[in-house]
């Protein structure tokens, strides 16, 4: 299959633009992390199609239960995509990006470019990306499920996804990010564009291999009165970073932002949150909840930015991170730039141990202590789960929070 | 017959003496009232026993029927037959009250698959909207709720002996009224027996205590029947007031040589 014109000439300039000089971490967006640690060169961009709905992904989609829609990406290539007939019926397309409608418009419609050198990176080299178009008015019922699979060991893999949501349109998305054990550089690209009054819930569960490196943005834009709800759980990869840009850009636009992370091993999860007010009576809500064991590490970096226009406007953000063992490592660094008087914005971190009083509290009924904790670890995640967009998706990430903690984590 | 038998207790918290070398003992069925004033180490003689972690035990023993206590963590504590209901129970968020109980229930080596029918039960008896069951524990309950949802887990565990920490402080009368009624139904029901904290008597016109003491400036200076309970109430806790100045507001300008 080649490519249509304008993508080559897009991908090209993507490359002509821009030398791909690595960040420093001097840069603050760009601290803490393992960027200096990332050698292009040792990774070899994945330029042929694979085929085959790989039965990881198979048993995945099985478990998910009902789906309105399904697309599976191996290696980059779209494999298998599924969509029901009412839908297809009312204009709502899931599938290949390249050969969707609108799709030269649909591509870098909210970050083109991205918001880094990873981004362009995903411009000059994705292969199929993944493009779900639901039109103006339709309600999507059931959720939409793109299961991101790699399996080709020393590859780097562009993922993209553009999701495009009309006027007072609805849908629930699941995008699962996993692999083979492999060794892999990732760098996913996720365009989120509500119009008016549109509802996006979007769901990413990153539980890619342990050798894996992944450094993902996902770059959203909301339009007047439409609300985004992202939501994403970080559990895989060596080093996980994710960085998220919700600008909401149309008067009462709303942005809920929420993650769940587990470090475990020598794991480094990092997340980078830019909530950018560029109009009145916008609202934005951020809650990040994650734990460190073993040595692993997390990061978390936020900023809230409202404009001089954005009166009226709402924004909070909360990080806890739970300290699992003395060797483990979380930082925390809320920012707040705000420009105008007529606003109600708050930021609240914590890095701790886990409560010794309430772990005291379920001694004293006769649980014990490693049970104890178990208990508030897990239902430390609760409130971000409980409000995960694909319900179906909450058990297996509950198990892989459990796999982790039946795995040890103290020390 | 149980006894919970606590012999020469002393104790310690931020390397301060608090506890002076309690002694006591409790027999199954039976409620035992400890009253004192404010900083008479009631609370601290509370979590001593249960062993919550800050306070050193610097002397003396608490065993119940023979086994030893001090050494053990708490929930082996637990196991051993040991309650404490809390005088501020402690939210848990994302844990439910179902959860807890049946891991509590499995730990102690009981049957933890009848958690729903008896939890359901035992919340009605003593007044527990059962829409708080599965809730996470205690979170955004009332003070009367919390100190109900203390009681009812009591119910559910059945102990051989239950501290009651303030169970009367923060909630209401008609709270109160079911808590004290539910514990004193329980020392026939499975001869509970209780060592009732308090620093009113308002909780023992429901729950009867066989002996009350006193306990001030770290050690049980009185005991007596009922009727003393009743006396504290009208006379005040004057008689036994800490006399010696704490050591901490020495004053720094006083000739040390004194």
């Amino acid at each position: 299959m080649s490519s249509p014109q304008w993508l080559v000439d897009k991908r090209s300039a993507a490359v002509h633009t821009d030398q791909f000089a690595m960040p420093s971490s001097e840069e603050e967006v760009w601290r803490y992390s393992r960027v200096a640690d990332v050698d292009l060169s040792q990774w070899a961009i994945v330029s042929d199609r694979s085929e085959g709905v790989p039965a990881e992904a198979a048993a995945l989609l099985d478990s998910l239960g009902h789906l309105a829609g399904t697309v599976v990406v191996r290696n980059g290539s779209v494999v298998a995509t599924r969509l029901d007939e009412a839908l297809v019926a009312k204009g709502v397309y899931v599938g290949s990006l390249v050969n969707g409608p609108d799709a030269q418009n649909s591509l870098g419609v909210v970050a083109d470019g991205g918001p880094d050198v990873f981004g362009r990176l995903n411009d000059a080299n994705f292969l199929d990306g993944v493009l779900v178009h639901v039109p103006a008015g339709v309600t999507v019922e059931a959720p939409i499920a793109i299961i991101d699979w790699i399996d080709i060991d020393g590859s780097a893999v562009y993922p993209r996804l553009v999701v495009r949501v009309g006027a007072d349109a609805d849908v629930r998305i699941l995008d699962w990010h996993g692999s083979a054990d492999i060794a892999a550089l990732v760098s996913p690209l996720v365009e989120l564009d509500v119009d008016r009054a549109g509802r996006l819930s979007y769901g990413n569960v990153q539980m890619r291999g342990p050798r894996v490196w992944q450094i993902a943005s996902q770059v959203s834009r909301v339009l007047n009165d439409g609300t985004l709800t992202s939501s994403h759980a970080g559990l895989g990869c060596d080093y996980g970073r994710m960085r998220t840009d919700c600008e909401l850009i149309g008067r009462g636009a709303t942005g809920n932002l929420s993650a769940v992370y587990f470090g475990t091993g020598s794991q480094t999860l990092d997340f980078r949150t830019f909530q950018h007010h560029a109009a009145p009576d916008t609202n934005s809500n951020l809650l990040f909840k994650g734990a460190v064991g073993g040595q692993s590490r997390s990061i978390y970096t936020g900023l809230i930015r409202v404009e001089k226009d954005a009166r009226g406007t709402n924004a909070f953000q909360t990080n806890r991170n739970l300290k699992l063992s003395d060797t483990a490592w979380a930082e925390s660094v809320p920012n707040l730039e705000i420009e105008t008087n007529d606003v109600k914005c708050s930021h609240a971190s914590t890095v701790g141990p886990v409560d010794e009083e309430q772990v005291f509290y379920l001694e004293s009924r006769g649980v014990p202590t490693e049970i104890a904790e178990r208990l508030i670890v897990a239902g430390f995640f609760d409130e971000v789960l409980e409000e995960f967009p694909v319900a179906a998706a909450v058990p297996l990430i509950a198990a892989a929070i459990d796999e982790r903690l039946d795995a040890g984590v103290n020390s | 017959m149980g006894e919970l038998r606590i012999q020469g207790l002393t104790a310690e918290v931020a390397g301060r003496q608090i506890l002076n070398g309690v002694d006591l003992v409790v027999k199954s069925g039976e409620v035992h009232a400890v009253m004192g004033p404010n900083g008479a180490g009631k609370s601290t003689l509370s979590h001593v026993l249960m062993g919550k972690p800050g306070y050193t035990v610097t002397g003396g023993s608490v065993s119940i029927d023979g086994v030893d206590l001090l050494g053990l963590p708490t929930y082996e504590r637990a196991k051993a037959g040991l309650f404490l209901a809390m005088q501020y129970p402690v939210e848990v968020p994302g844990v439910s009250l179902e959860e807890l109980l049946t891991e509590a229930l499995s730990a102690l080596g009981r049957d933890s698959s009848v958690v729903h029918t008896t939890v359901a039960a035992e919340a009605e008896r003593i007044g527990l909207a059962t829409r708080l069951l599965d809730r996470p524990v205690n979170v955004d309950l009332s003070g009367g709720e919390k100190k109900r949802n203390e009681t009812m887990q009591l119910a559910v565990l059945r102990p051989k002996f239950a501290i009651l920490d303030e169970l009367d402080s923060g909630l209401d009368v008609d709270a109160l009224r079911a808590c004290s009624r539910r514990v004193e139904a329980a020392t026939t029901e499975f001869n509970l027996g209780v060592l009732a904290i308090t620093h009113y008597s308002r909780l023992l016109e429901e729950l009867k205590p066989d002996v009350v003491h006193v306990l001030a400036q770290g050690r049980i200076v009185a005991a007596g029947g009922p009727e003393l309970a009743d006396e504290l109430e009208r006379t005040g806790y004057a008689e036994w007031a800490e006399d010696e100045a704490p050591p901490a507001a020495a004053d720094p300008f006083a000739d040390p040589f004194a």
